[in-house]
């Protein structure tokens, strides 16, 4: 289990990066923290043959705060999000989902923008994406370029990121001051990539949701910013609102077979998700048992 | 965590002032490889040394139309590029089969296929490069063109006369048939209030190792001889096996196992690439080293367990068990694995089924058949887990149909513990065992009344736990019985020699194998304890055929028990020869003298006489000194198997309490008991955590192991990622505690504790599932239990 042969070259610069990048195009894959490519190329799945390196270009590592956006470097690794006070301040849903990453070892390598760029559906930080409303900065030999998170993800391993591009940072806006969230999923061990997940973020006023994001993963080809979360808003929850939001999130999901679940079971545990988010984000324990049919 | 432990009071030759023995002493290796000195098959590099890659069959059963190397061979390191046909000039084939398992058949297997492959993963070429990578480089331009042919994937239809023979010599897809009938079953089951039949169902797993399988072979043709250098468990098997079939003498032969990282029982096997890859030394004349990757070993490491078991139990309503009936399916993959065989697991589900409890009514039928999978033979507590699963499942649904509580019928038909010796409907003999005992200890470790008023209180909450209890015996200290009266090479007897070197410190040879469960330490500690000596004076060899006495190696939970009496026997033997050397320089007599600290010193007031150190000195360099006719022999060797039983048995019980997510079919593991008894104990951390592995190993087989192949032959999950290994955080704490009845085969009366923890593990959770899911009319008698195969069962997707 060797890789087959590659060139490497370190970066120095974004510059020299995106110039090695313009030159190999899909020959090239950038390697940040290592934890999808290396494993990838030591089975022979890919073989690029130049790895960019970024390792070394601290200007995308860091979290700042600027106004009312936070921004992190892509090259931020996920233990860095964990210990953020920043992130932990104003983007706390983040901060729940990463201690849902894999394990210390692989989140003391593994960066925010090697996981969005990757874009495995089952991972929990583009779902994250568009739930805080990101945008994804890239650079390529065109300058910048801002993206939505919802038109980022675009499928299996498939951003909107072209192969001359690379993503430098993320941009949420700070999470309003009375805004809560919720953050779970289903796996079978700790660590292990999730069955079904949902991050969410919402605005409760009066025992109501004044807004409710609800970001699901794993349950299709990309992360679901679920509309059907609409029917949640501005109203006063019953267990008929909650079925009623239940079968039109079903409509909404496209989940894949896999060996841990067939897509009938995604679609279950997708809805016991969203019965257990509400109920705990109400504080209302008579809506969390079972999912709504 | 806790354990409950209990010192044996029972010891002659052991139960000695600073005796080691009951004691948790550090381990002597320990240092070595917390430093990173350990030498792993994978750290061994020789001048010359090439490395060996196998390009393996994608199908599952193909025809090998041609294989074309040239592009590889032309390729950067590359030294040879080898195909089965020209490897079949340098290693003979083999047959997987035992004369005393009775028609049992296989067909012979090549180290590298010949004309045609019979599982994905069989190696059809060899690549030999400088370099792995170099090797992987290459293996990619050999371009094999195969005519695929059925694949028989599925045990249910392999026997069906529609369902393609895999080896047309052998008639049929049946390998192993037994048929055992006992007592009078019929009678029985018409006698009885109840009957209740179920299917129960295991998935395919494996053992899965931190290091790989590696090997490195070395054929010196100056000496005409070949070192192989593997992590084995039986280095004096391999000897025998490569010899045979390389057509050299033992004598051409050496196996050194250095250290090894786990076993399991899935390295006490012969594979066909390490068969190769000594081949490959003899045929290239250079050292060559294969070591396995992850992937590798998921479709090459022996898989175990694949088994479909219908049972059937007869109870009365007072709770008396009348008959147990078993029908067993398993499907071994293409070969009978070599020299072991793969109808052992089968065996042994016919013999164990039924063992803890007195009825005498048992039928069973074992079916053992080819297919197109990767091969499956002995992993650890060998057919235990299926026997403990479908007796105590079995004997939970009973309870269930006549409304007893699970510890009450258990406790009606047990064997009673003064009942010894006595025998199994199969024909097991149990020289002295302890189920009521350890159900009692297990009962008041977990505080079953406590529990169950838990249960109910919080099944009024919605919230579901489940209590699971599983009694189980376990084969252990096996003698020739096994494999040697079925005409395989596998010695059943072990050898240690001890000597007292010249500085009065003692050099310990053993043919017993260290893998990681301890063998260095208890070997040490029953030296130390038996001479006198403290343990930091005992240095322990094994692993080297060249260098140990001729024995089986550790596996079947054999280690302790027989090679450890070994240890015993030998040391006594010193013992005696230094007392009676200082009896003549001390000009007293033996029987006055002992040996404490090191030093040699009087029986009656305990004072010293003269140091260990002080009489080697004399011994070695001035024997002038000694009296005339007086000539020491500092060096013993003894040899030791049990005669009087085939096996020494040992019993336990375990428990289960988890809890079930009736919404997402999760199931957490709250706690886990373990009562067993190994009769002496040596060092009770080893065995505690003897016990801890391998109920882990249990629990990863209950809810998460399973290899998944589709219906084309393909192992679809060989990788760490979609293949689940139980990992810490899902796992219990789990209390260990013992009942010691010591053999009487053995003046030590140690029997095994390597397979008690896997033997009940997945049973005791399987019942605390069904305990758990007992509101809601269903019952789950398959594993792992996953998350889809609860749900499904509660008909929520």
């Amino acid at each position: 289990m060797k890789a087959s042969a590659f060139a490497y070259a370190r970066a120095t610069s974004v510059a020299n990066a995106l110039e090695m990048l313009t030159t190999y195009g899909e020959r090239a894959k950038v390697l940040s923290g290592g934890q999808s490519l290396l494993p990838a190329m030591n089975l022979r799945l890919v073989a690029p043959e130049l790895i960019v390196d970024i390792g070394e270009l601290t200007e995308l590592r860091g979290v700042a705060v600027k106004g009312e956006v936070l921004t992190i470097g892509a090259l931020t690794r996920h233990a860095d999000l964990l210990k953020s006070r920043e992130v932990a301040a104003h983007a706390p849903l983040l901060k729940d989902a990463v201690a849902h990453i894999a394990h210390p070892a692989i989140r003391n390598r593994g960066t925010i923008g090697g996981s969005l760029a990757h874009a495995d559906p089952a991972s929990e930080l583009p779902a994250c994406m568009l739930t805080l409303g990101a945008t994804i900065i890239a650079r390529g030999p065109g300058g910048e370029r801002r993206i939505a998170a919802n038109e980022f993800f675009v499928g299996i391993y498939e951003t909107a990121l072209t192969p001359q591009e690379l993503l430098v940072a993320v941009e949420l806006p700070v999470t309003p001051k009375n805004s809560t969230h919720f953050f779970h999923e289903f796996a079978r061990r700790h660590g292990d990539y999730a069955i079904v997940g949902l991050a969410a973020q919402a605005s409760i006023r009066d025992g109501r949701f004044a807004d409710l994001r609800l970001g699901f993963f794993a349950v299709g080809d990309r992360p679901l910013l679920a509309e059907s979360a609409s029917k949640l808003v501005d109203v006063a929850i019953t267990p008929a609102v909650l079925i009623e939001a239940a079968s039109a999130l079903d409509d909404e999901l496209d989940p894949l077979e896999d060996q841990q679940a067939t897509p009938a079971m995604r679609r279950h545990l997708a809805k016991v998700l969203l019965a257990r988010c509400v109920s705990l984000l109400l504080a209302r324990p008579d809506l969390g048992a079972g999912a709504p049919a | 965590m806790t354990s409950e432990r209990e010192n044996p009071q029972t010891l002659s030759a052991l139960d000695r002032p600073n005796s080691y023995i009951g004691k948790t002493v550090p381990r002597p290796n320990l240092d070595r490889l917390m430093q990173g000195r350990g030498l792993y098959v994978s750290d061994i590099e020789l001048p010359r040394m090439a490395h060996a890659v196998f390009l393996r069959s994608p199908h599952a059963h193909a025809r090998i139309v041609g294989i074309e190397t040239s592009a590889a061979k032309q390729m950067p390191g590359v030294i040879a590029v080898v195909s089965g046909r020209e490897l079949s000039t340098v290693v003979t084939p083999w047959v997987g089969v035992l004369s005393h398992l009775k028609g049992l058949k296989s067909a012979p297997q090549s180290a590298i296929a010949v004309d045609r492959v019979c599982w994905q993963g069989e190696a059809v070429a060899a690549v030999v490069a400088a370099s792995r990578a170099q090797a992987e480089d290459a293996a990619e331009h050999v371009l094999v063109k195969y005519e695929e042919l059925h694949a028989v994937t599925d045990m249910r239809t392999a026997l069906d006369p529609a369902t393609p023979v895999i080896h047309a010599s052998l008639g049929d897809n049946l390998a192993f048939e037994r048929i055992h009938d006992a007592g009078a079953v019929d009678l029985a089951f018409a006698e009885s209030d109840e009957v209740v039949e179920a299917e129960f169902v295991f998935g395919r797993h494996t053992g899965v190792t931190l290091e790989p399988r590696a090997v490195v072979a070395d054929w010196n043709a100056a000496e005409a001889r070949l070192t192989i250098y593997q992590g084995t468990q039986a280095p004096h098997m391999v000897q025998n096996i490569a010899a045979l079939h390389l057509c050299l003498k033992e004598s051409q032969v050496r196996v050194v196992c250095k250290d090894v990282g786990g076993s399991f029982g899935i390295k006490v096997h012969i594979y066909a690439d390490e068969m190769a890859t000594y081949a490959l030394s003899k045929l290239l004349r250079r050292p060559v080293k294969f070591v396995a990757d992850r992937v590798e070993s998921f479709n090459t490491d022996i898989h175990a367990r694949d088994h479909r078991c219908k049972g059937k139990i007869g109870v009365k309503r007072d709770g008396t068990i009348m008959a147990f009936e078993i029908d067993d399916l398993t499907g071994i993959g293409p070969y009978s694995m070599y020299p072991r065989t793969s109808a052992i697991e089968a065996n042994q589900v016919v013999n164990l089924v039924g063992g803890p409890y007195v009825t005498g009514n048992y039928r069973a039928r074992a079916r053992v058949v080819f297919q197109n999978k990767n091969v499956m033979c002995q992993y650890r507590a060998v057919g235990h887990p299926i026997a403990c699963s479908v007796t105590e499942g079995l004997v939970d649904l009973a309870a269930m149909k006549i409304a007893m509580d699970p510890v009450e019928i258990r406790r009606r038909n047990l064997i009673a513990d003064d009942a010894y010796p006595c025998a199994s409907p199969s024909g097991l003999r149990f020289e002295r065992l302890s189920h009521h005992a350890a159900l009692a200890k297990l009962v008041q470790m977990m505080d079953y009344d406590a529990l169950r008023a838990e249960q109910a209180a919080l099944r009024v909450k919605n919230i579901h736990r489940g209590i699971g209890i599983a009694s189980f015996i376990e084969v252990t200290n096996p003698s020739a019985a096994f494999y040697g009266v079925g005409g395989a090479k596998i010695s059943s007897q072990d050898g240690v020699a001890v000597r007292l070197d010249a500085q009065g410190s003692v050099i310990c040879q053993t043919s017993i194998t260290e893998q990681g469960q301890g063998s260095e330490s208890l070997t040490a500690q029953i030296v130390g304890s038996v001479l006198g000596v403290s343990m930091d004076r005992v240095r322990v060899m094994l692993g080297d055929t060249d260098n140990t006495p001729y024995g089986g190696g550790t596996w079947a939970s054999r280690g302790a028990g027989i090679g450890g009496e070994a240890a015993l026997q030998a040391t006594k033997v010193l013992r005696k020869n230094v007392l009676d050397v200082a009896s003549a320089i001390l000009q007293s007599v033996p029987g006055e003298l002992d040996i404490v600290n090191n030093a040699v010193v009087n029986v009656v007031d305990g004072a010293p006489r003269i140091d260990l150190s002080e009489l080697a000195r004399i011994v070695y360099f001035r024997p002038d000194t000694l009296p005339p006719g007086v000539q020491p022999e500092l060096m013993a060797t003894r040899h030791f198997v049990p005669r009087e039983y085939p096996f020494a048995f040992t019993n336990g019980v375990q428990a289960s309490w988890l809890e079930l997510d009736l919404d997402t079919g999760f199931v957490k593991l709250l706690k886990h008991w373990v009562v067993e008894d190994c009769g002496t104990i040596i060092n009770p951390q080893l065995v505690d955590e003897q016990i801890r592995g391998g109920v882990v190993q249990g629990l990863g087989a209950a809810l998460f192991e399973k290899c998944v192949y589709d219906e084309r032959g393909q192992l679809t999950n060989a990788n760490m990622a979609d293949y689940l290994v139980p990992m810490s955080g899902e796992m219990p704490d789990i209390d260990v505690g013992h009942v010691v009845s010591p053999t009487l085969e053995s003046e030590l009366g140690a029997k095994g504790a390597g397979e008690a923890g896997t033997a009940g593990a997945a049973a005791a959770v399987t019942n605390a599932v069904n305990d758990a899911l007992r509101p809601f009319g269903t019952i789950i008698t398959e594993i792992p239990l996953t998350p889809q195969v609860i749900l499904t069962a509660l008909r929520r997707i």
